[in-house]
């Protein structure tokens, strides 16, 4: 079906403003990538998959600037022990990064991948995107395998010592970023990937998982405090048998975030879990959009999604379980809340099931309110000062999402940027 | 059934054992009247409006309103994003118009009825002889001992043949007929509110409605009455081809109440039919309507051959403060449903149901929902809905809750299970939450099952066969909504949902 006039035109002024890098064994599935944007056209306002989410301003030719935040604190995991790639408004600087090399893994940036012989690599750039992009188009996805201009590719074929870390720094105030990493999981190997930093004023972002048999993959991610920062960000995750992917993401600024995962479990009894939590002030503007494959027998996916909004911030989430015929004994969970703490603000959400299997314990809910009443009174009347006592039912509320990080030292350094957060409220 | 009937039957067994079973796990309804029709041309176009217009005698206004909305309609497309999957359907093959010839001089009463036409209502277990009524159900503890009076608007294709106990009725000012007698008699009623609540313009099936309805109740009840019985229209599609498009307006003035009962049947065919209709509510303060439907069109056979398609626009505008409205629906017909009654919660302090059972067997696929528009303060709003799903049958719910900036103090509670009997047929939720203050509470559950093994063994063990513990199981699943019908449908309902379910266990 041809597209629509203005769609038509504000996709070709998009694609006018980019240029696809040399990129070697990758060329075949750019091309393809970009057939499929021309093809679907970059989301428009109109379009049901954005129906919350105006996408104008991550589509333009232009990206719109966005200020610098400066601040003395130590970047986000610096107390860990961690393996540091580092990419400064897009691009990979081998200066602040570590050296590449570690037990368990290997790391090569994308643009060498060409001429080394890495068939693991060829066989999975651009592939999971593409099998992603039905039954629901993400063009962005699409634009972004065909014009990625740096990321790495991480095969983990043991269990690294450390976490790999990916740095996003944010140096130039316009700048307009588009990454894309790959990552293979071998069978039985074990990693923890890191993520965090606003990357750039407008950051275009995807991810490649493929998780092999038995194969585990954490991610934790920490989206930068730059307040004026755009980001579109996917991950397409695919799992073997017994293979297990958990995620967390946490988001405490940006005007507009839109974070896509769409995981597809292949194997029998495989464990996806995601969660988020965002925190969002004035004109924050943040996006989950979730979709979980169901296509093999006896597996688990959940989905935890907690937002709190004040000062007029939009939190939107669309999550969505699909059980393909046959895979049965599915247990499908899902649960998006917000807690709104003043009128101004607003919580969008379609969470939604889709089922084919009759074997199934699928189960969804979604709330949206003010801090209860009732338990506040009870903190006070204990002698906790309001605002003390708000905060701590803020923090439990979050706790959800928090607790599903399995590393404790980890789930407590993202709960001290939230402290952090409560405590700067004017 | 034919399995059956090419059984030897047992010695021992009586014919009364044998027949009842033949009879249960078909379509019952699914007979024609052979009656002689006049029919209005095929396809739709100006010149058809006109006739429709023309054939009930109305006004100017009237039918240049429908010619704005078939214009309108012409530069609509069909709507895409429902889940059902059906070929594509050609307006223009279809009649638009069609009713019982012995209908052409309008009958004075009831008396003067086709006796044909009497005789297929009466086959369908509706009364419209008013001495007929039905002695009140058993157990209906509440009813008066001559048994509790339902009057009844009977459609048959695109008119209304006619409307039991209106003198009755109109002794307690509350009118009650059909939407072509109102458009004549209360023409100032109409213009009103005809198109307040669904304007003509609101989406493709609304408005070819508003373009070609052939008929359809009317219902004002006056400021501060209690309609004195309960109101009850009948659809009964007959003719071959024919799509049905009625039209029902309720108005509920101030402080007033009403109750009001949907059915529909259709016969059996080959070809799939199509049915449209527009149901406007308009509830004043401190009124409150409740309107319950039993939709059983014909569903088409195990194959998905015929069958009705049923997209339906419902719609209630709690205008009034305190005002209140309930639908409840149990659908177990149609091979295609799409259907949203909603509720536009305006004044302060309003509130709004929706109850619903959506059974699909076969071929059948159903998208149905309700919207809850909250706009005035501490208005609330409940919604409870059961899907169940058999054979290779898909059957969504889709709804919106939105809370709007002002709508302060509000609340809504939200509950939707799917049940799912055997692999082939698929369950799916799409909700959609909007909040827009902090004051308001919104909460959405949603669960996904299959009929449990150990109620079923219990059952089992208990002596019932496979489908009468599956016909339970599944009345205590819907228990929650079917509590929520009026007593004569509740029975009703219960035994649809056991027929409509026979053939999907094994």
């Amino acid at each position: 079906m041809a597209l629509p006039q203005a769609k038509l035109t504000a996709t070709e002024e998009r694609l006018a403003s980019l240029v696809m890098p040399e990129a070697g064994c990758t060329r075949k599935a750019r091309e393809a990538a970009l057939a499929r944007v021309r093809e679907m056209g970059l989301p428009g306002r109109r379009d049901e998959y954005w129906k919350y989410t105006r996408p104008d301003t991550l589509i333009s030719a232009e990206a719109p600037s966005a200020a610098l935040f400066h601040t003395d604190e130590p970047m986000m995991f610096h107390e860990f022990d961690r393996l540091k790639i580092v990419f400064i408004d897009g691009v990979f600087s081998p200066e602040e990064s570590d050296d590449l090399s570690m037990e368990g893994v290997k790391i090569d940036r994308l643009e060498d991948i060409c001429c080394k012989d890495i068939h693991w690599a060829k066989e999975l750039y651009g592939v999971l995107e593409a099998r992603g992009q039905s039954p629901v188009q993400r063009p962005l996805a699409a634009l972004n395998t065909a014009f990625a201009s740096d990321g790495v590719a991480i095969h983990v074929t043991g269990k690294p010592s450390k976490p790999i870390s990916l740095i996003y720094r944010h140096a130039s105030e316009t700048s307009d970023a588009i990454l894309h990493h790959i990552i293979r999981v071998e069978s039985g190997a074990e990693v923890t990937i890191l993520e965090n930093g606003p990357a750039a004023s407008r950051f275009n972002k995807c991810i490649e998982i493929d998780i092999a048999d038995g194969g585990t993959l954490h991610h934790i991610r920490a989206q930068g405090r730059d307040h004026q920062r755009r980001a579109a960000t996917h991950m397409f995750t695919r799992m073997g048998q017994e293979s297990i992917y958990k995620s967390f993401t946490l988001t405490v600024n940006g005007v507009l975030t839109r974070n896509e995962q769409v995981i597809e479990l292949t194997g029998d009894d495989a464990v996806a879990h995601v969660a988020g939590a965002c925190v969002g002030d004035g004109d924050f503007h943040h996006d989950d959009t979730v979709f979980v494959t169901h296509d093999a027998v006896n597996c688990e996916s959940r989905q935890v999604f907690k937002k709190v909004l004040r000062n007029g911030a939009t939190g939107v989430f669309q999550g969505k379980i699909l059980v393909k015929e046959g895979a049965q004994k599915t247990d499908g969970y899902q649960i998006s809340q917000s807690l709104l703490l003043d009128d101004d603000s607003q919580f969008l959400a379609k969470p939604e099931l889709e089922i084919y299997a009759d074997d199934v314990a699928c189960s969804h809910g979604s709330t949206s309110g003010a801090i209860d009443e009732t338990a506040l009174f009870y903190l006070r009347s204990r002698g906790v000062p309001s605002r003390e006592a708000t905060d701590m039912l803020t923090l439990a509320f979050l706790a959800e999402a928090v607790e599903e990080i399995e590393d404790e030292a980890l789930a407590e350094v993202i709960v001290s940027r939230l402290q952090d957060w409560l405590a700067r409220r004017s | 059934m034919a399995a059956l009937d090419q059984t030897q039957v047992k010695e021992g067994v009586d014919q009364e054992t044998v027949d009842a079973v033949r009879e249960v796990g078909t379509y019952k309804y699914g007979w024609e009247t052979e009656i002689e029709m006049e029919y209005a041309p095929k396809g739709v176009n100006p010149d058809i409006v006109r006739l429709i217009s023309g054939k009930n005698d109305e006004p100017v206004w009237m039918t240049e309103w429908r010619l704005a909305a078939f214009d309108r309609w012409t530069q609509m497309d069909e709507p895409k994003w429902a889940m059902v999957n059906y070929p594509e359907i050609d307006f223009q093959d279809q009649y638009y118009y069609a009713r019982p010839k012995s209908m052409e001089e309008k009958p004075k009463s009831l008396d003067e009825v086709d006796p044909k036409l009497l005789a297929t209502y009466e086959k369908l277990g509706i009364p419209l002889k008013e001495q007929m009524i039905l002695a009140g159900v058993e157990g209906a503890e509440d009813a008066p001992a001559e048994g509790r009076k339902v009057a009844v608007d009977a459609v048959f294709d695109s008119v209304s043949v006619g409307t039991t106990f209106q003198a009755e009725l109109k002794k307690a000012g509350v009118i009650f007929c059909s939407i072509s007698e109102a458009i004549k008699e209360h023409p100032e009623l109409v213009k009103k509110y005809l198109g307040t609540v669904v304007p003509p313009s609101d989406n493709f099936y609304a408005t070819l409605n508003s373009a070609v309805f052939s008929d359809g109740s009317f219902v004002y009840v006056p400021p501060g009455v209690r309609c004195p019985m309960e109101l009850s229209t009948y659809f009964r599609i007959n003719a071959e081809n024919t799509g049905q498009f009625e039209r029902t307006l309720i108005i509920a003035d101030k402080g007033s109440y009403v109750s009001y009962l949907e059915g529909c049947t259709a016969p059996q065919r080959d070809t799939a039919q199509l049915h449209a209709a527009v149901v406007e509510i308009i509830v004043e303060e401190d009124a409150e309507v409740k309107y319950s439907t039993v939709q059983n069109w014909y569903p088409g056979d195990e194959n998905g051959k015929g069958g009705i398609y049923n997209f339906v626009t419902k719609r209630a505008d709690c205008r009034g403060d305190r005002s209140k409205v309930m639908w409840t629906q149990v659908e177990t017909g149609s091979a295609v449903t799409w259907k949203y009654p909603s509720c536009i919660l305006r004044g302060n302090d309003s509130q709004g149901e929706f109850y619903s059972i959506a059974i699909t067997n076969n071929c059948q696929q159903a998208d149905t929902g309700t919207k809850m528009v909250h706009l005035g303060k501490n208005t609330k709003s409940r919604i409870v809905s059961k899907g169940i799903s058999a054979g290779k049958a898909q059957n969504t719910y889709r709804g919106l809750v939105s809370m709007h900036p002002k709508a302060k103090d509000s609340r809504n509670y939200t509950q939707c299970d799917s049940l799912l009997i055997g692999d082939k047929c698929g369950a799916h939720t799409v909700p959609y939450i909007e909040v827009k203050n902090n004051s308001s509470r919104v909460e959405h559950e949603a669960t996904t099952s299959k009929v449990d093994d150990d109620q079923l063994f219990y059952c089992r063990q208990r002596g019932m066969d496979e489908e009468e513990a599956v016909a339970l199981v599944v009345n205590g699943f819907c228990k929650d909504v079917l509590q929520a019908l009026p007593m004569e449908f509740a029975m009703e309902a219960q035994q649809l949902v056991a027929i409509s379910l026979e053939g999907s266990v094994g």
